[in-house]
């Protein structure tokens, strides 16, 4: 957790169900999008930050919590805040090893992350067979937040989770 | 002052929205699987970019207006976009050419557009710097591959450069808007980094083994609404549903 987010204990297991849309295996909370959730007379108030300025899954994820506070009994409020802006720094440990597990390769330090970006270093590690022969194929994935990576080993493509300062 | 503010807004925003919608055409129709996707990419950033602007935009407003409104109710000569970004796509070369041309001012432009004295559009410069970095870094690497690729790459992107060179110019017009908002600490002084942009283009161009054109005119227009004949065109596609079915949502 970083110093700006402020949640409210008993909110925490509630919203931890809410998962992101395009990477289920992702709650938010490990996300690192909710920044606050305080409750004040009897209304949850909550704001949460997008990944990327288009990501056309924020309003899916404002829906989702409403849903998931109103099974819980609670009315809310979302507010969309865009500073400070989102870093994959906010992902939590658990959440990074969520993303592994699924395929995806947790993202880098800015500086390795351009090495491999730019092809420089063979650091990305397969999520399949955990090689580090690998090859960027795109800097651009099946998300925005994602880059396309291929094995030279096992030969399977496979996403990195971008750096994101 | 909150006329120029919401025109300032603009400025910044229809570059986006316009350069979007273009990238946006590539949809499904780009060269390659992953260029379609990455410029797709590219272009869902760029609108959502433009969103947090527009909606910045409709409450400087008022009366009603909405982010939609802005986006798609305007008239041809309302929207205050550079001439560079509503160039057609004609072909990958040309694309990217575009795209490079812009990605360098955009990146520049956002560098200072954080340190800005109004708070909303600071905060949504630092959130689009963070993706624009990426468009700049995808762009570079273009400009570098068809230059020094081979002879018709060369060839082509060198073609691109020399006819999109013409624009270049405008980046750096400043216009009342701007200039009341430099005044209030708010805008961004464009001639405080045109020698750097030149530089930095200057500089792929060269280990792209491209040349510098050496354009003695230029165009210039579109920040006061005067455009290309491409626009129109692509008016018309990007405000189709919302004439042919008003106030429609989804």
């Amino acid at each position: 957790m970083t110093i700006e987010q402020q949640i409210e204990k008993e909110l925490i297991p509630i919203l931890e169900q809410v998962s992101d849309p395009e990477i289920p295996v992702l709650s938010i909370m490990d996300m690192g999008v909710v920044r606050t959730a305080i409750i004040e007379n009897n209304k949850v108030k909550i704001q949460i930050t997008p990944t990327y300025s288009g990501c056309p899954a924020m309003d899916v994820i404002g829906d989702d919590i409403q849903k998931a506070l109103s099974d819980a009994g609670y009315q809310s409020e979302i507010e969309l805040i865009l500073a400070p802006a989102w870093t994959t720094d906010w992902i939590t440990p658990k959440g990074r090893k969520a993303l592994e597990d699924y395929g995806i390769a947790a993202p880098l330090d800015p500086i390795s992350d351009k090495a491999a970006l730019l092809e420089d270093q063979k650091i990305v590690k397969c999520t399949i067979c955990g090689s580090q022969n690998t090859k960027l194929v795109s800097q651009f994935g099946s998300t925005a937040c994602k880059a396309l990576f291929k094995c030279g080993d096992c030969q399977e493509p496979f996403d990195y989770f971008k750096c994101l300062k | 002052m909150k006329e120029h503010l919401y025109k300032y807004i603009l400025g910044i925003a229809d570059n986006s929205l316009i350069l979007g919608q273009r990238l946006g055409e590539l949809c499904g129709h780009g060269p390659s699987l992953e260029i379609d996707i990455a410029c797709t990419n590219i272009s869902l950033d760029l609108f959502g970019q433009t969103r947090s602007y527009y909606q910045y935009a409709a409450k400087v407003k008022g009366e009603g207006a909405t982010e939609d409104d802005i986006a798609f109710l305007r008239r041809e000569r309302e929207y205050v976009n550079l001439l560079l970004v509503e160039q057609p796509n004609k072909n990958f070369a040309q694309t990217m050419a575009r795209q490079f041309l812009f990605d360098v001012y955009h990146f520049l432009l956002l560098q200072e557009l954080e340190k800005s004295r109004d708070l909303t559009l600071a905060a949504i410069a630092k959130k689009s710097i963070k993706e624009v970095s990426y468009h700049l870094r995808f762009s570079s690497d273009w400009i570098k591959r068809l230059g020094d690729g081979t002879e018709v790459s060369h060839q082509k992107i060198q073609e691109a450069i020399d006819a999109l060179w013409t624009y270049t110019d405008e980046l750096f017009h400043q216009t009342e808007a701007d200039k009341a908002m430099i005044a209030e600490g708010i805008g961004v002084d464009l001639t405080q980094f045109k020698d750097e942009y030149f530089e930095k283009v200057a500089a792929t161009l060269e280990e792209a083994t491209l040349k510098v054109p050496d354009t003695k005119w230029f165009q210039k227009g579109g920040k006061q609404g005067i455009h290309t004949e491409h626009l129109g065109y692509l008016l018309s596609d990007l405000q189709y549903m919302q004439r042919t079915y008003p106030n429609m949502e989804w």
